[in-house]
């Protein structure tokens, strides 16, 4: 343990209340959060995978928005840190409305929960909700704003894949304007010294993008030649109702990837999608199920990464105390 | 009734030229005199010492609520936040439940006005029925029964054929349209400016083009028939640039812009913050300085403060759901002395003439000046004085404001309607 990130770890410690997104994080927090991970990653490859850090905890899982992958990936977590966690899922339209976001929230403050896991259509409930409530607020998904959990397990699947992220040229391609998931990675990467590409037709791509540090191209041959890693967006098919591509056939075959376009690629690339993928849309499946692909290793990582967030916004003792 | 003198002031009056110290008497309800020294004679004096004495301000552009959302506004509430504000004229402007499409509701607002009595409440009426921009409204019934103009402000009149025909016809009555310039489609589920802020915050953008592509259209169709149209509340640079040009050529076109458009900008939206959720969006700092800067030169004609109050459930909820608008009329002066005058880029007699004047000239009516003969609607400032705003405190239902926390400058210490004490 003497590298340079574990020496930065060594000296930050967790002091906010929630995690509502990585735009707001520095680097030495967001290396802590993925030093903690890489802790619980060990603990889910024991026989026995459970921990005491959070015992006498409540984490409610509350989402407004289905998202089963999110919800299993923080509920997993929550158990193996011993935690107690309930899973809240309001249906019906009035409660997309931020009048009663903030009932559901009171109500749940009534009952003196530790942790707040908010998943929301909407951008910025997870910020609503921290402004007011004395829990802390993981924010796991708020409309096209920030999916702070789903960029730090890609991070942390790149470090474990390529040793480091600082001078990775990272490609993220496909519907950048709508995603969350583009928004946070962009943050996080480029916080940690990587290389950001994003590439899209211009209906995908929000207006000034290239002012967040990142390059633009509309061509994917651009995109693929010397990146490491490819990021790939899941494209939705209301987008096609939006005028914002003509067809999802047409998108497939300018910005899909195909085994025949990993050719231009690096012959170590990484090939990752934070699901659920959509296949012969923005990737095909035997690109998706080939050896390139760590899609899987993102879904085992994020167990270890939402395990290190909660730990840290619950304030608990060290994981090394806890041992001890 | 009592004569009334108010001495010592420092009399800002832009439609007579004056701009000095100089008593003012009032006699039964009417400016008498302005003079640099009038002797009392048994009128009751008022002491205006180091005070600017002004016309009361005239806002073009007040969302009263009332009828339909009377938990977000009354006639009553409205007229005394204007009051604090400084204005002693409002327009009330007709997206309301329902629309202002007919003469009763002309006459209940009228009748409410006068029920409260202490500022001269006026009617925008709608130029669609149900504002459903569909079939005009019965133009001769609202003028008639009062209307100072026809807007569907809250949407626009975006079908051109129909934008056409009620610019013709209203060249009959001689009063202004008043577009809110929003092309909706291209608005289409935008929250805030299309920029750098939205894309951070992946919050839908209103990008500047969906006010300046029916700015561009509307000045056409004003050119084509020769009528008259007053654009609403501008955002942006391009719209500017417009009507600048419409003006020079000569066209009937007017405008107004708010006093959040020419002191804040996208930026202040930050985390989410409904208190700076408004439609037109604040834009860009380029935007803002081009607004200033057709304040400067004459195209920009008025300011007017679309006032648009809330209820607090409903401003405090996630940026999408939250309805745009904030209340404005209690710290229209302020952010307007704060921003324009202290950095010297209006004079207080150009601003005054902004808020005054220039909004006469749109709606018509008595005030706007302090010109012997006129109706003594009057507001006492005290120039050096500041304060910080407190939505909690505002008098208007509406309690959220971006302004929140900022310290002010310019106090409005009296208004006086028709020669009458009535605030603040
Ligand atoms: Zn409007």
């Amino acid at each position: 343990m003497t590298t340079t990130t574990d020496a930065h770890t060594q000296t930050a410690r967790w002091t906010k209340k929630d995690l509502l997104g990585l735009r707001e994080l520095s680097a030495e927090e967001i290396r802590l959060i993925l030093h903690t991970a890489g802790s619980f990653r060990e603990i889910s490859l024991r026989p026995i995978k459970k921990v005491p850090a959070l015992r006498g905890k409540t984490v409610v899982n509350l989402f407004f928005e289905p998202s089963t992958r999110t919800r299993t990936s923080f509920e997993l977590a929550a158990k193996r840190l011993s935690a107690d966690i309930v899973n809240i899922s309001p249906q019906g339209s009035s409660l997309s409305k931020g009048e009663t976001v903030l009932d559901t929230v009171r109500n749940l403050e009534a009952l003196k929960v530790d942790v707040l896991v908010i998943r929301h259509a909407a951008a910025g409930v997870p910020h609503l909700i921290a402004r007011r409530a004395a829990a802390s607020v993981i924010n796991a998904g708020d409309g096209a704003h920030e999916h702070p959990t789903q960029a730090l397990l890609d991070l942390f699947t790149i470090q474990e894949k390529k040793g480091r992220l600082e001078g990775l040229n990272v490609s993220i391609i496909g519907d950048i304007a709508h995603s969350r998931v583009a928004r946070s990675n962009i943050w996080g990467l480029t916080k940690l010294g990587a290389r950001v590409t994003v590439c899209g037709p211009p209906t995908l791509l929000p207006a000034q993008v290239d002012q967040l540090g990142v390059a633009v191209t509309h061509e994917l041959e651009s995109a693929i030649r010397g990146a490491d890693v490819l990021m790939l967006l899941r494209i939705q098919h209301e987008r096609q109702e939006a005028m914002l591509v003509p067809s999802l056939r047409e998108f497939r075959l300018r910005y899909g990837i195909t085994h025949g376009r990993l050719s231009l690629a690096k012959p170590d690339i990484l090939i990752m999608h934070p699901g659920p993928v959509n296949r012969g849309v923005e990737i095909d499946s035997d690109v998706a199920d080939g050896p390139f692909s760590v899609i899987l290793d993102q879904v085992t990582n994020g167990l270890a990464v939402r395990m290190a967030v909660l730990y840290l916004v619950s304030g608990a003792p060290k994981v090394d105390e806890e041992e001890a | 009734m009592a004569k009334v003198l108010i001495k010592g002031g420092h009399v800002v009056d832009p439609a007579s030229g004056r701009d000095g110290r100089s008593d003012i008497l009032i006699d039964r309800g009417k400016i008498a005199a302005v003079q640099p020294s009038i002797p009392a004679n048994g009128a009751k004096p008022l002491d205006a010492t180091g005070k600017l004495v002004v016309p009361g301000l005239i806002d073009l552009h007040t969302h009263l609520r009332e009828p339909g959302r009377e938990d977000k506004e009354t006639v009553e509430t409205g007229c005394a936040a204007a009051l604090r504000g400084g204005f002693t004229t409002i327009c009330a402007m007709p997206n309301t439940t329902p629309a202002i499409d007919h003469r009763g509701v002309v006459d209940l607002i009228h009748q409410e006005g006068r029920r409260c009595g202490s500022v001269s409440v006026r009617v925008v009426g709608a130029i669609t029925r149900g504002r459903l921009g569909k079939e005009l409204t019965d133009f001769g019934e609202l003028f008639d029964a009062g209307c100072v103009a026809l807007s569907d402000d809250g949407d626009a009149v975006s079908d051109g054929f129909l934008m056409r025909r009620a610019l013709e016809y209203a060249k009959v009555f001689n009063r202004p349209l008043i577009q809110h310039a929003e092309d909706p489609q291209l608005a289409a589920g935008g929250v805030m400016h299309e920029g750098l802020v939205s894309t951070t915050l992946g919050l839908r953008g209103i990008p500047s083009e969906a006010e300046s592509v029916l700015v561009a259209r509307d000045i056409a169709l004003a050119e084509l028939t020769g009528g008259w149209i007053h654009f609403a509340h501008l955002s942006s640079e391009g719209s500017v640039e417009l009507i600048r040009q419409a003006k020079r050529r000569g066209l009937r076109v007017t405008c107004e812009v708010t006093p959040h458009h020419l002191s804040l900008t996208h930026e202040a939206v930050g985390e989410f913050d409904t208190s700076a959720k408004v439609n037109p969006p604040l834009r860009t700092e380029q935007d803002r300085l081009a607004l200033i800067e057709g304040l400067r030169d004459g195209t920009i004609d008025c300011i007017a403060t679309d006032h648009a109050p809330h209820t607090d459930w409903e401003k405090e909820a996630d940026f999408d759901s939250a309805p745009f608008g904030i209340s404005g009329l209690e710290t229209a002066l302020g952010v307007c002395v704060t921003t324009l005058v202290e950095p010297g880029l209006l004079t207080w007699s150009q601003l005054i003439g902004k808020l005054s004047m220039n909004p006469v000239k749109i709606v018509g009516g008595d005030g706007g000046t302090l010109s012997v003969g006129a109706a003594a609607d009057i507001a006492v400032i005290d120039p050096t004085a500041t304060w910080t705003v407190d939505p909690k405190q505002f008098i208007s239902k509406g309690r959220h404001s971006p302004f929140a926390g900022r310290t002010l400058a310019g106090v409005v210490v009296k208004v006086l309607r028709h020669g009458v004490e009535v605030g603040p």
